[in-house]
């Protein structure tokens, strides 16, 4: 039998080292999701108005998100923005940057979602019962958004730590690159360590996404 | 901008064009040939199959596919198993997509009531037509706006393949761009060439989606 890189992630530091590039994903995409549910919410909410102009630029901004491929808008604004502004930016810069902007616009449409899936007559039932405005929102409008509400955003925490593994591409150390370098290191003295390696990081992914899918599930079925 | 280099180029971003779209679509082919049976073998409870087709998703919707093609492509040759790239690209494609595609289809089984089954049923329908012509329809009407964002997902995903050395868009303008440092042009052709990919599949998801939405009841 053949060794499959188990030794190779029990030598010295690599199994740290591991654990350390996974958290570099995982610090990505943590200040990504922190910076897009506010400004999602602001957008969603800005979504449900009737401005036309509003709507026009949130639709082509979602619009954007939705058609480009993520590691599209990564090489526009590493290699882009250098080229055409300048601009030094490091790559994990770089990833937040992009993370976010993608993250907002999926939270603005999840946040529009569930604001107008409020049926009217909460408010109006609401009102008849002599609350005022900020009373209803408070009470009433609120509290049921946020049930369908935090399933969902808690879905985009795992879609942006599956995402952040991109970031590799444009030349952030993360979990992935580090298992590419152990490996590299050990090319002599175990030769088939690719395996064992990418089977660990594969497990992590999922060790790292799996539970907060389940939790996500279980709040979905519980307040649905 | 300088329109004589991007003419030169246009031919490169083509051919990589074609290789993402041949890869692309018989991925999500197979995707969806998987997804309906991983929904089927979960919707019968067919017993063994079904705890395995359960373990399948979680496994595959919880990591990202660049993981798994690394594991296809640089580790699985290590215990004998060795496919060319562009397998490698179809396969992990596929096994990702299944697993979405498989939550889409049951969430679209599961959403139509018993009522339902139960009226055609007593309406002296056989199970098959039953199924058929009376819960297929609804539930392929409910799955569909979940299904075109598969595929839409699916197709971007697809923008990963450069990391196991396929000469798709990603690695077109990543290639150009190191060689001859026309950053500008180069991404300019790699957001227009991503465009008339997904564009269509949008727009046609759009019109689609509005016509099925007739078919629901009760709301």
């Amino acid at each position: 039998m053949p060794d499959l890189g188990i030794s190779v992630l029990f030598k010295g530091q690599n199994m740290m080292r591991l654990l350390g590039g996974l958290w570099v994903a995982l610090r990505i995409s943590l200040i990504s999701v922190a910076i897009s549910i506010p400004l999602g919410i602001l957008l969603g909410t800005l979504m449900t108005w009737k401005n036309p102009v509003i709507k026009v630029f949130a639709r082509i901004y979602l619009e954007i998100v939705r058609i480009m491929p993520q590691m599209v808008l990564l090489f526009l604004v590493f290699f882009g923005t250098t080229r055409m502004f300048g601009w030094n930016l490091p790559a994990e810069s770089a990833s937040i940057l992009v993370f976010s902007f993608w993250g907002t616009a999926e939270m603005g449409d999840l946040v529009r979602g569930a604001l107008i899936s409020i049926p009217k007559h909460q408010y109006e039932s609401g009102e008849a019962l002599g609350m005022t405005k900020p009373q209803v929102y408070f009470y009433i409008i609120i509290p049921q958004t946020l049930r369908r509400l935090i399933p969902l955003s808690i879905n985009l925490v795992t879609r942006m730590i599956k995402t952040t593994s991109l970031v590799m591409m444009i030349g952030v150390v993360e979990v992935l690159k580090v298992a590419q370098q152990i490996i590299e290191a050990n090319r002599m003295t175990a030769p088939n360590a690719a395996f064992g390696l990418y089977a660990t990081v594969f497990v992590l992914y999922f060790l790292a996404c799996w539970p907060i899918s389940m939790l996500a599930g279980h709040l979905e079925k519980k307040w649905s | 901008m300088n329109w004589e280099v991007m003419a030169e180029y246009l031919p490169l971003y083509q051919e990589a064009m074609v290789l993402t779209l041949r890869i692309g679509w018989l991925g999500i082919i197979l995707a969806i040939a998987l997804g309906l049976a991983c929904a089927m073998v979960t919707h019968h409870r067919i017993p063994v199959l079904r705890q395995l087709a359960k373990a399948y998703i979680e496994l595959f919707r919880n990591t990202p596919l660049l993981v798994q093609l690394f594991f296809i492509y640089f580790g699985l040759p290590k215990i004998g198993i060795s496919m060319e790239a562009e397998t490698c690209g179809v396969i992990g494609l596929a096994l990702l997509g299944g697993s979405y595609m498989a939550e889409t289809f049951r969430s679209g089984l599961e959403a139509i009531e018993s009522i339902q089954m139960e009226s055609a049923l007593s309406l002296g329908m056989t199970k098959t037509q039953a199924m058929w012509h009376v819960v297929l329809p609804q539930a392929v009407s409910i799955s569909v706006p979940a299904f075109v964002a598969n595929v839409i997902f699916l197709l971007k995903e697809t923008s990963v393949f450069s990391a196991i050395s396929l000469m798709d868009l990603m690695f077109t303008a990543k290639d150009l761009i190191g060689l001859y440092y026309k950053t500008a042009e180069s991404l300019f052709l790699l957001v227009i060439f991503y465009l008339i990919i997904l564009l269509p599949v949008s727009v046609l998801g759009s019109l689609v989606e509005r016509r099925l939405r007739y078919a629901g009841f009760g709301d």
